[in-house]
């Protein structure tokens, strides 16, 4: 109730904002002068859209041929299910980190693997653990190497892995999603520094310019809308974590939409990654508790002493529910976004036909716009609620608090 | 065999009710958006925000039920 209050009171700052900064960039408010162009582009969606359901109909139309054809002869498709396309397993396979960084085709870019046993560090190329084919083949390192589900066992001659051995087995290698995270730490870099220097240069008085324009109403919109209303007058301790989770959320999940090379990654849709920040979110909000904090969490003023006592595990609890929902929030938006697109693309190669494509990739492509939203969404969400919780920490007056 | 189609039904089940439940939550957000705007058509802009990010929130409910359908499966 109270956060949802609290949500309400943001819009007539952020309005006030916009126009003492004549920001062009509209972040959340619609722009109702571009009216015209968008029913253009919603009759063009609708022709799209009654094409393709033109485009699909025939292709189911065929695909009900396919099925009688292969009713004819019923006992070949079973053997056929072995090497058949498996949706799931696909899906999965592009949710899932890698030691690969897969381009095209057959092509994908090794990354190094960094491997620590008893016998010591060691490193060598991706590719060494993969034939031509893509088949996960054998390396002999200090032990013999195969990828085994995805991750690297260590195993015998004859190919079977070796449990015992593979436990004492630490992979720190620089898989998929950590090589993309560093391209977003150099991009944050990149930006950040450029910007700074600019403030430098120019001053923070004298209107921005370039890039400087574009990050200026972000930063304000996180300082105004997040930092200033959750945390009060002491917002400006923690605009350093706040802003880089935010842009490091944000700039992770857009580069975990760019379905080609460079992104591609579901970063932010990794549990480990999304629990780290998680972890940060737990640590600043318990280090920083103030005396009122804990006086809330293990005994309740203004209540009886039985339902203080009541009371005490199901605080405690949630001391610790709120950053894991924090964690799987970001976590499953994210995932259900890849899968989401991932299972429209794979519409096409359930149906067998390319008509189908006419269908599944102007809904992949709407998806993957929506995506954008939630992009932006849930780096907002996660910021806005880091902000709550230490907001809700570090307060020390209590007058409108116990209701 | 017979149990892992069994398992995957249930998480099947698990994730259709939390459609369900997603879809009232929607339903109420949208429904007290249009209200909203309906009686105060000045503040479109800022209710539908809000219905955006409140609609998020009760999403992220939504696909916490789905992670849990999607666990149950693969387990």
């Amino acid at each position: 109730m109270k956060r949802v209050l609290v949500i309400l009171n943001f819009f007539p700052k952020f309005q006030k904002a916009n126009t003492v900064f004549h920001t062009p960039t509209h972040i959340f408010a619609p722009n109702f002068r571009t009216g015209m162009a968008l029913r253009c582009m919603k009759y063009l969606l609708a022709a799209a859209f009654s094409l393709s359901m033109v485009f699909f109909s025939n292709s189911s139309f065929s695909q009900d041929q396919h099925e009688n054809g292969e009713q004819q002869a019923p006992h070949e498709a079973p053997a056929e299910g072995e090497g058949e396309f498996n949706v799931t397993e696909t899906i999965l396979e592009h949710i899932k980190d890698s030691h690969s960084w897969h381009l095209w085709g057959h092509t994908s870019l090794p990354l190094p693997v960094i491997l620590h046993t008893d016998k010591g560090f060691e490193a060598f190329s991706s590719a060494k653990l993969m034939n031509e084919h893509h088949e996960p083949v054998a390396y002999q390192g200090n032990y013999l190497y195969k990828v085994v589900e995805g991750k690297i066992k260590i195993v015998d001659e004859a190919g079977t892995v070796n449990e015992e051995e593979s436990k004492k087995l630490l992979d720190i290698s620089i898989t998929k999603n950590v090589a993309s995270m560093f391209l977003t730490v150099i991009l944050l870099l990149l930006i950040f520094i450029s910007v700074a220097n600019a403030y430098k240069k120019r001053g923070v008085t004298s209107a921005p310019k370039g890039f400087q324009s574009f990050i200026e109403p972000i930063i304000l919109f996180v300082r105004d809308e997040i930092a200033k209303p959750y945390l009060g007058h002491k917002y400006a301790k923690y605009m350093p974590f706040l802003l880089t989770v935010f842009f490091f959320i944000w700039i992770n999940n857009l580069l975990g939409l760019i379905p080609i090379f460079p992104g591609g990654s579901n970063v932010s849709g990794n549990i480990a990654f999304t629990m780290t920040l998680a972890v940060f979110t737990f640590i600043i909000v318990n280090v920083n508790g103030k005396k009122d904090y804990w006086k809330h969490i293990f005994w309740m003023p203004g209540l009886p002493t039985a339902m203080k006592i009541f009371l005490m595990p199901i605080e405690l609890l949630g001391v610790f529910i709120k950053p894991v929902s924090l964690m799987i929030r970001l976590f499953a938006n994210i995932t259900a976004g890849h899968i989401l697109v991932m299972s429209l693309i794979c519409l096409i190669f359930i149906f067998k036909a390319v008509a189908a494509s006419a269908m599944a990739v102007p809904f992949a492509v709407f998806i993957n716009a929506i995506e954008l939203l939630v992009a932006f969404l849930q780096a907002f969400i996660f910021t806005m609620l880091s902000a709550l919780y230490i907001g809700m920490a570090i307060e020390e007056h209590h007058e409108h608090e116990l209701a | 065999m017979v149990l892992g189609a069994v398992v995957g039904s249930v998480a099947a089940i698990g994730a259709g009710l939390a459609a369900i439940g997603a879809g009232i939550g929607i339903g109420q957000i949208g429904k007290g958006a249009v209200e909203g705007i309906a009686r105060q058509p000045e503040a479109a802009g800022e209710i539908r925000t809000n219905m955006i990010v409140a609609a998020a929130l009760v999403e992220a409910v939504a696909l916490f039920a789905v992670v849990v359908a999607l666990l149950g499966n693969g387990a």
